[in-house]
């Protein structure tokens, strides 16, 4: 079959980042072949500023080399523009002579400085700020000549002031505004970015207009002359007054324009065989200049040219980022306010840290931080995400990295850090080695830093001092996903949302059935998706779903959490953390037996015996299974431990049975699956002995009956549990807690712990399924008991079978 | 899955390719190289590395197996079965030894 053919004009950041997506997913379909006008291949126009300000080369920037292309097998033509579109013949031409046929065509030229018609504006020595011929000309001119004047203080001249000062010019920016930014930032913290700029050695003219640009003896211009008939010199002038959509191409051929090349959702130009991404286009009446939103087209358009048709561009909401090392400045969303929305202010002159929250009702609209950004993210996530933020307004300002964040010594400014300071506690990698690989490998997203460097991967603590190092080094290309919408992995595109509810339609029955059914990209998934399909099966269709011993991590699979010299722990259940004499001479004999080098009490009060070879694990079980004992699951993504304190049983104080009504609890939910570990407590008073204000659900007894507390978690991020309800029996408290944790095994996506899911939907939405409305806690209450029923403990159940047994035997020559 | 079949080469037989759960692993012990992982992919291809992680020792064995891959229990590197190399960005390697199914018997070269 003959392959079509797709060309490409213009050879950028979104055009090949469309590229390499339908490579991803169509390899064969097309000859593509690329023109542009640039003499080099695909670089990272954002990593200009850096190179302009000393801290990279153009080598160091470049995304994809022309190896790639060859590769590939794509057709480059550089340093040749395409001068015009025979729409009727379809080919293109370029100015050489050059020409193409095309099938499809796609448009990615970008955009054109603005440069307004100020008379002097064709002057030697006086430029624009777009691609590494400008840059090389400011380096250049940085050398020779003292004054620069920068026109526009956006994004684009800050940076080119910035970069300028640094290689030793004295540069004055000129703004028409009142302040710098104003596109960006409000009064105030413009005016803070202002005074911080200025002392690094910056001047500002500001509220000036330029009347004209003067030409000196050489005929290279040499000073700038405002309307008010003040002078200044310059010996180089940088315009960067905007940029508008490079469409002279588009228009010339005929396509529809307004500001812009006009697509539809599937980036569609008028003319169904031509496409445009990328700075050029316009998407309802949007044309944007950031990377993140064409990044996102570029997923689309490459969608539609693989002609699998899924898939629609609705836009995005946008933030930017500064990249002025050592100045803190992020703002995203419509941070100026307006009708109907409210403000929440924060500022704090002395320590230079502006913070302004717009809100509109209960949802985030936008958001400026200056001087502490580090919450940036979370903001712009939760503005995407729309999520109700009624519950934690009063404490939002201060940010979401205050307490409880483990592992990187309490840091979490990331501005502050020295490269060789620990960022990733648990891989240990430091904030040079995640910079540096961001710089080199082009890097735009947090799972692409993850992948490359580890930082994060682990126990995640670490992710938003991660993000703050992404966002200051590629500005507003980096955009967190919106959870509603991120793929579970590379494996698929559809996300947990969408796959629960696929399995929960079509009745689907095994993790082997979902990756048949749903399209997945790979023939068995990966160690990512397999566990949460298989979980999801199995939580859905209780009794029905085929459970895939291979689809769970080795520990499930074993019974047993491995370690790190490839030995195993075991952790017999100790009913509500009680024991008795019998079961601690069963546990003394067992250590011995099997020469057990460590015996611990765990922080979940039990015992703990560590070191324990694989091929002797079903010997100790059934031992074990001899003595009544049980697996503690201290393995798996289930019920963990019931916590509890002596309670009214001994205690002084104690108001009602603690060890009773933990034992009861722990013995309703064992042999649980849930989308990560479940843990509970109960105290016998609110002394709270047993910690239950860190617990997936933390029962506390009062002298009138028990105050449940959920969604608590004292782990990674400590998190206090909310208040749910008051109950006056030990029945109520297990249907009340069985009814909310089998909400969450039922909606909760996988790994996400019961505070996580909690977060997303609301503590509202919980009391409303689970405390108001009597029916649904009922039901919930009645599918958890009947998911559970006829659990086999799985110790006795390994000890009895052999085909299980077999994965503990291994095999000789 | 090597098909060349040498004469001077010493092939053993380990087990039965059913003794193998699918997407699964077993451990042979070799007196002359240590613990082996014998794995069995979807297509029920078979591959046998030294089961021993390149980047801190993990027991491959344990890990899922996808493709023609498997993801250590560990630190979830992936190693590619067919040449024990990890997948990239992770750099380092695992021995991998010549493997073939006969008769629904699996033979190792050692
Ligand atoms: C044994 C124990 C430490 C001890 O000696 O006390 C322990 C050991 C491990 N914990 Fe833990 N945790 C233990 C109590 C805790 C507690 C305290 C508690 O349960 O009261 C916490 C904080 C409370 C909480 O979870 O809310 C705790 C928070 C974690 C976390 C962070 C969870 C989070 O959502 O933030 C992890 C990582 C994870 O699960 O992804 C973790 C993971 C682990 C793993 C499973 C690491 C792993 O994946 O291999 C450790 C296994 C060691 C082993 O082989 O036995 N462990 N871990 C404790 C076993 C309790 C038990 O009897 O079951
Ligand atoms: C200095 C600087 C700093 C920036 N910083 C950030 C930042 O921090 N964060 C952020 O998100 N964004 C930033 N941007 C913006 C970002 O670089 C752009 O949004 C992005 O590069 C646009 O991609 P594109 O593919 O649409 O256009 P481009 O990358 O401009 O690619 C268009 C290409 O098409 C070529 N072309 C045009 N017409 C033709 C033709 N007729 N024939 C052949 N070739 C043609 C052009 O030469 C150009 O190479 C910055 C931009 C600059 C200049
Ligand atoms: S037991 Fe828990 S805290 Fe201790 S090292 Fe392991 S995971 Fe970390
Ligand atoms: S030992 Fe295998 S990933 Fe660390």
């Amino acid at each position: 079959m003959r392959k079509l053919k797709l060309v490409m004009v213009g050879n950028g950041m979104a055009g090949v980042r469309t590229l390499e997506e339908l490579r991803k997913i169509a390899p064969d379909m097309y000859d593509i072949t690329v023109f542009g006008a640039e003499p080099h291949p695909n670089y990272n126009r954002i990593l200009l500023s850096p190179v302009l300000a000393g801290e990279m080369t153009i080598q160091d920037i470049i995304l994809n080399d022309l190896q790639w292309y060859a590769d590939n097998e794509i057709t480059l033509h550089l340093g040749k523009k395409i001068t015009q579109i025979n729409r009727t013949q379809r080919k293109v031409v370029a100015e050489d002579g050059t020409e193409a046929e095309y099938d499809r065509l796609l448009l990615a030229t970008g955009s054109n400085p603005f440069m307004p018609p100020i008379p002097g504006k064709d002057l030697p020595g006086v430029i624009s700020y777009r691609d590494i011929k400008d840059t090389d000309e400011m380096i250049d001119a940085a050398a020779r000549y003292k004054h620069a004047v920068v026109i526009g203080a956006g994004l684009l001249g800050l940076e080119a002031a910035n970069g300028l000062a640094l290689r030793g010019m004295d540069v004055t920016v000129v703004h028409i505004a009142d302040w710098i930014m104003e596109r960006q930032l409000d009064r105030t913290s413009g005016k803070m970015l202002e005074s911080a700029l200025a002392k690094k050695g910056m001047k500002f003219a500001l509220n000036k207009q330029t009347a004209e640009l003067v030409a000196g003896e050489s005929g290279r211009v040499c000073a700038v002359r405002f309307k008010d008939g003040e002078t200044i010199p310059a010996d180089l002038v940088c315009i960067a007054a905007g940029i508008r959509p490079n469409v002279e191409l588009a228009e010339k051929a005929g396509i529809h324009c307004d500001r812009g090349i006009v697509v539809n959702d599937t980036l569609q130009t008028y003319d169904p065989r031509v496409y445009a991404v990328g700075e050029c286009a316009n998407h309802r009446g949007t044309a944007y200049g950031l990377v993140a939103p064409l990044f996102e087209q570029a997923k689309v358009c490459a969608n539609h040219l693989a002609m699998f048709g899924i898939g629609r561009y609705q836009g995005s909401v946008t933030s930017t980022k500064l990249k002025v090392t050592g100045i803190d400045v992020f703002s995203c969303g419509n941070f100026s306010g307006g009708e109907g929305t409210e403000d929440i202010v924060l500022h704090d002159p002395g320590a230079g840290i502006y913070k302004r929250v717009v809100l509109k009702g209960d949802k985030i609209e936008g958001a400026v931080l200056y001087g502490d950004t580090k919450d940036g993210s979370w903001y712009f996530q939760m503005l995407k995400d729309g999520q109700d933020i009624r519950e934690i307004r009063d404490h939002l300002l201060f940010g979401n990295s205050h307490l409880g964040d483990a592992g990187h010594k309490g840091a979490n400014s990331a501005a502050a850090m020295p490269d060789e300071a620990e960022v990733c506690g648990c891989n240990g990698v430091c904030k040079g080695t995640i910079v540096k690989a961001i710089k080199e490998h082009g890097l735009f997203s947090l799972e692409d830093v993850r992948k490359h460097t580890k930082a994060s991967s682990s126990c995640g603590s670490c992710t938003g001092l991660v993000e703050q190092i992404l966002a200051s080094t590629v500005g507003g290309a980096y955009t967190p996903a919106d959870s509603s919408s991120k793929a579970i992995c590379g494996c698929t595109d559809l996300s947990h949302g969408d796959v629960r509810k696929a399995i929960r339609d079509q009745k689907i029955l095994s993790a082997q059935e979902a990756i048949a059914t749903l399209g997945w990209k790979t023939p068995n998934g990966c160690a990512t998706c397999r566990p949460a399909l298989n979980y999801y099966c199995l939580s859905t269709w209780p009794h029905e779903a085929l459970d895939d011993p291979q689809s769970r991590f080795i520990n499930e699979r074993a019974h047993a959490n491995i370690q790190k010299d490839g030995t195993y722990s075991v952790v017999p259940r100790m009913w509500g953390g009680l024991t008795t004499p019998d079961e601690l001479r069963a546990i003394a004999d067992a250590a011995e037996k099997y020469k057990v080098p460590t015996v611990k009490v765990t922080g979940g009060q039990r015992i703990d015996l560590l070191g324990v070879k694989k091929e002797d694990l079903p010997g100790m079980w059934s031992d074990f299974a001899k003595a009544g004992m049980v697996s503690g699951h201290a393995y798996g993504k289930s019920l963990r431990t019931v916590k509890t304190c002596v309670g009214a049983e001994h205690c002084r104080f104690g108001t009602q049975r603690s060890m009773d009504m933990g034992v009861k609890l722990e013995k309703m939910l064992f042999g649980m699956w849930s989308p990560h570990k479940v843990k509970l407590a109960v105290s016998g008073c609110p002394r709270n002995c047993a910690e239950a204000g860190i617990k997936d659900v933390g029962v506390i007894g009062v002298d009138s009956g028990y105050e449940i507390y959920v969604a608590g978690n004292g782990g990674i991020k400590t998190e206090v549990a909310e208040f749910l309800c008051k109950v006056k029996s030990d029945e109520e408290v297990m249907e009340y807690s069985g009814a909310f944790i089998q909400l969450y095994r039922e909606e909760a996506y996988y790994l996400d712990r019961t505070c996580h899911y909690v977060q997303r939907v609301g503590l509202d939405y919980i009391k409303e399924k689970v405390v108001n409305d009597e029916a649904n806690r009922k039901a919930l209450y009645e599918r958890l008991l009947f998911a559970l029923q006829g659990y086999k403990d799985p110790w006795i159940e390994h000890a009895e079978t052999p085909v299980l047994r077999r994965q503990f035997e291994n095999l000789s020559v | 899955m090597t098909t060349t079949l040498e004469a001077d080469v010493d092939w053993k037989r380990v087990c039965t390719v059913d003794e193998i759960p699918i997407l699964g692993s077993r451990v042979v012990n070799s007196p002359a190289h240590g613990a082996i992982a014998v794995f069995r992919n979807g297509d029920g291809e078979v591959f046998a590395l030294r089961d021993r992680c390149p980047h801190k020792a993990g027991p491959l064995s344990q890990g899922i197996v996808h493709g023609k891959t498997v993801t250590c229990p560990l630190h979830s590197w992936k190693i590619q079965l067919e040449d024990g190399q990890a997948v990239a960005p992770d750099v380092g390697c695992t021995k991998h030894f010549p493997c073939k199914v006969e008769d629904g018997a699996v033979f190792l070269q050692l």
